[in-house]
């Protein structure tokens, strides 16, 4: 029968000494471990950003909203015009046009406009002929949008929005 | 005969009794093992325990409403499918399916208002279930993490109701996509204000998610349609699943410490009670705490779960359906008319349980949608790990104060809410009083914060007053149920055109 070396004799070298049920000093294979664990843990975690990348629409199916209108002939002055099916209140005065957008800046509802200005019937804003707020949980003006002219007629960009007071001559 | 045949010939007329044998191994639940078995051997069941505690089965315990949830859910769920037969995601094209759905479909119009009926039954339900959990402090350990999935719940069920009434592309379904994509967009109302929104965007990015678009479209209604059909139902189920397994794992329901002695002994009537003496060593003593199984009664006194409890979940199940089919005989779900882009309804409502909410988001769109809610949920939240006491778990109104403070909080939490409503809609409110104010003091001091705050210094009061942080949560849970049916009330019945308060709809103006 063979023995093996007496432990701390004095001819083995100290590394022998360990025994195999002795932790390690260097914990080779927790450090192995964990290199799996976070390289497992970050593949993932870009993984799952790649996926969330899909439901965010990189081209927008969304129509040109310009489109060209007459004003009626006789439109009186600080009165808004709505051309049907469009969210624009249309304005003219000493020869200029201006639109001011009659989406609520709130929650997005369509203002209507009355005698002093618009009003919202979701959650009932207040705004004066120029878009300002008089009231209401709206948190900015109205946009105004692009408006400009041809000939007889005027061009509205609704989807682009010009500083507050942008008017146009005709 | 060959005796091959022969054996071929016995295995077929044994085939049907075998089949049933390998589906049903127990065979029926006449003893207390096979009761067991009957449980434990079925994967749906076996969510429940095998033996159920009496105080459990008492009516005032639940009040059965979990299980109405659920079984609303599942009616939901049915009905649900069977309207996918003939439904349309796709605008203009949804609205005549749901047209026909009403009108040609065979029994199409049953399904719908049922399926319509459940969902606001559900929607009660576990309002209600809430309450109950959190009025018999039934989120104190070891329950904590089962009261943080039933808001998890709770969320989903919203956004089930949600996503729901927004398929049929009417007016209502149009202008609320609108106005929720518009509310996961408000976070620009803060960041406009700080004049970051260039660089950092999350409203945006949250309104183009969940709209696929700029604007509300197709691809808003197939993403509605997919969470509604899909991923939340999915995500019911899963956590649904997670919640009940818990009640198992928390020791069952909760009850009061002397619920054993309270009880007394079973009546003589009730059977089975514990019917068999234990073979060998009775295999839950060794799980459950406490003494081992008395003979003659069942362990802490539980009484076998099939029939007790199956029984009683049945009869509640049955009761929420005759509810749903009485209520859809009668009363048609509402179908307005085809999405108009260009003119919202005016008054445009919510459905009712999102009237309240309407009210706090015309306030302000980012502390009434986003602000508010997250306050709530976060307390909602950390009531389980702020309330450490023992005092009233599994009573009514349990703890410090009773139902003495609960009543008191009833009268705060209706009065103060009263208060500040009714000052925002006969005085106004900030934006009428100093028109140059800036926008964010209007998003962080309007009606809603200030509600908010009033309960919660309410409620801080309470927990010095009782030297309990139980009388603090009670307090702040009952102002804040308060606020919400009164928020709800004066949106579903005191608002009218341009969103102005009137005594009744009566006065409204005609346009």
């Amino acid at each position: 029968m063979t023995t093996a070396p007496e432990h701390g004799s004095p001819e083995t070298p100290a590394s022998a000494l360990r025994s195999r049920l002795d932790p390690e000093p260097v914990p080779r294979r927790d450090f192995l471990g964990l290199a799996a664990l976070w390289a497992s843990a970050s593949t993932v975690l870009f993984a799952t950003l790649g996926i969330a990348r899909l439901p965010k629409a990189a081209v927008l199916s969304s129509p040109s909203r310009k489109f060209k209108v007459t004003l009626p002939e006789a439109l009186p002055a600080g009165e808004a015009f709505v051309p049907p099916g469009r969210s624009v209140a249309l304005f003219k005065e000493a020869g200029e046009v201006w639109a001011v957008s009659t989406v609520c800046t709130h929650l997005g509802c369509i203002v209507k406009s009355s005698a002093t200005g618009f009003d919202c019937p979701c959650h009932g804003s207040g705004f004066a002929k120029d878009g300002s707020v008089t009231r209401g949980p709206a948190p900015t003006a109205l946009k105004w949008v692009k408006v400009s002219a041809a000939g007889g007629d005027v061009i509205v960009d609704e989807g682009e929005s010009v500083p507050l007071g942008t008017k146009v001559s005709v | 005969m060959s005796p091959g045949l022969s054996v071929f010939l016995e295995n077929l007329r044994a085939a049907p009794r075998r089949a049933y044998e390998a589906t049903f191994r127990s065979g029926p639940p006449t003893s207390d093992r096979t009761r067991s078995t009957f449980v434990f051997g079925n994967v749906f069941l076996h969510l429940h325990p095998v033996r159920t505690h009496r105080w459990s089965l008492r009516w005032s315990t639940t009040m059965g409403l979990g299980i109405i949830t659920f079984a609303a859910f599942l009616i939901t769920l049915v009905t649900g499918v069977l309207l996918m037969f003939y439904y349309k995601p796709y605008p203009d094209v949804a609205y005549d399916s749901i047209k026909d759905i009403h009108f040609v479909v065979p029994t199409g119009r049953f399904m719908r208002n049922i399926h319509r009926w459940a969902a606001n039954v559900m929607v009660i339900a576990v309002l209600l279930h809430m309450a109950r959990a959190f009025y018999t402090a039934a989120y104190r350990k070891p329950r904590e993490f089962n009261w943080l999935i039933g808001m998890a719940l709770l969320v989903v069920t919203l956004g089930l109701s949600f996503t729901g009434y927004l398929l049929p592309w009417d007016q209502l379904a149009y202008w609320a996509i609108t106005i929720g994509a518009n509310i996961a967009q408000s976070p620009r109302e803060v960041t406009d204000a700080l004049q970051i929104t260039d660089r950092f965007d999350p409203g945006g990015l949250q309104k183009l998610l969940l709209l696929g678009s700029d604007q509300v479209g197709e691809e808003a209604l197939i993403r509605f349609f997919l969470l509604h059909v899909m991923v939340l139902p999915l995500a019911l189920v899963l956590l649904a699943a997670v919640h009940f397994w818990r009640i198992r794992k928390d020791g069952g329901l909760v009850r009061p410490a002397n619920a054993d002695e309270r009880l007394g002994p079973a009546p003589l009537e009730t059977y089975p009670v514990f019917t068999e003496a234990p073979h060998k060593t009775y295999q839950l003593a060794a799980i459950v705490k406490g003494k081992t199984a008395a003979v003659g009664r069942g362990p802490e006194g539980t009484v076998p779960s099939m029939p007790h409890l199956f029984y009683a979940e049945a009869g509640v199940a049955m009761l929420t359906v005759l509810v749903c089919l009485g209520l859809a005989l009668f009363l048609d779900a509402p179908l307005k008319e085809l999405a108009n882009p260009g003119v919202p309804e005016n008054p445009a409502k919510a459905p009712w349980y999102f009237l309240g909410l309407q009210e706090l988001v015309a306030f302000s769109a980012f502390m009434g949608g986003i602000g508010i809610p997250g306050i709530v949920l976060l307390g909602l939240g950390l009531i389980p790990f702020l309330d450490r006491e023992e005092a009233g778990t599994g009573e009514w109104f349990g703890g410090p104060g009773g139902l003495p403070l609960v009543l008191r909080s009833i009268v705060v939490g209706l009065g103060s809410a009263v208060l500040v409503d009714g000052i925002a809609i006969r005085y106004g409110w900030l934006r009428e009083w100093f028109p140059k104010i800036p926008q964010l003091v209007v998003t962080l001091v309007n009606p809603g914060t200030v509600l908010t705050f009033i309960y919660a210094a309410y409620s801080i009061y309470l927990v010095k007053k009782y030297g309990s942080t139980r009388a603090g949560a009670l307090g702040l849970f009952t102002c804040f149920l308060c606020g919400f049916a009164l928020l709800t009330l004066v949106g579903s019945y005191f608002r009218g055109p341009n969103w102005s308060f009137y005594w009744s709809p009566a006065d409204w103006p005609v346009h």
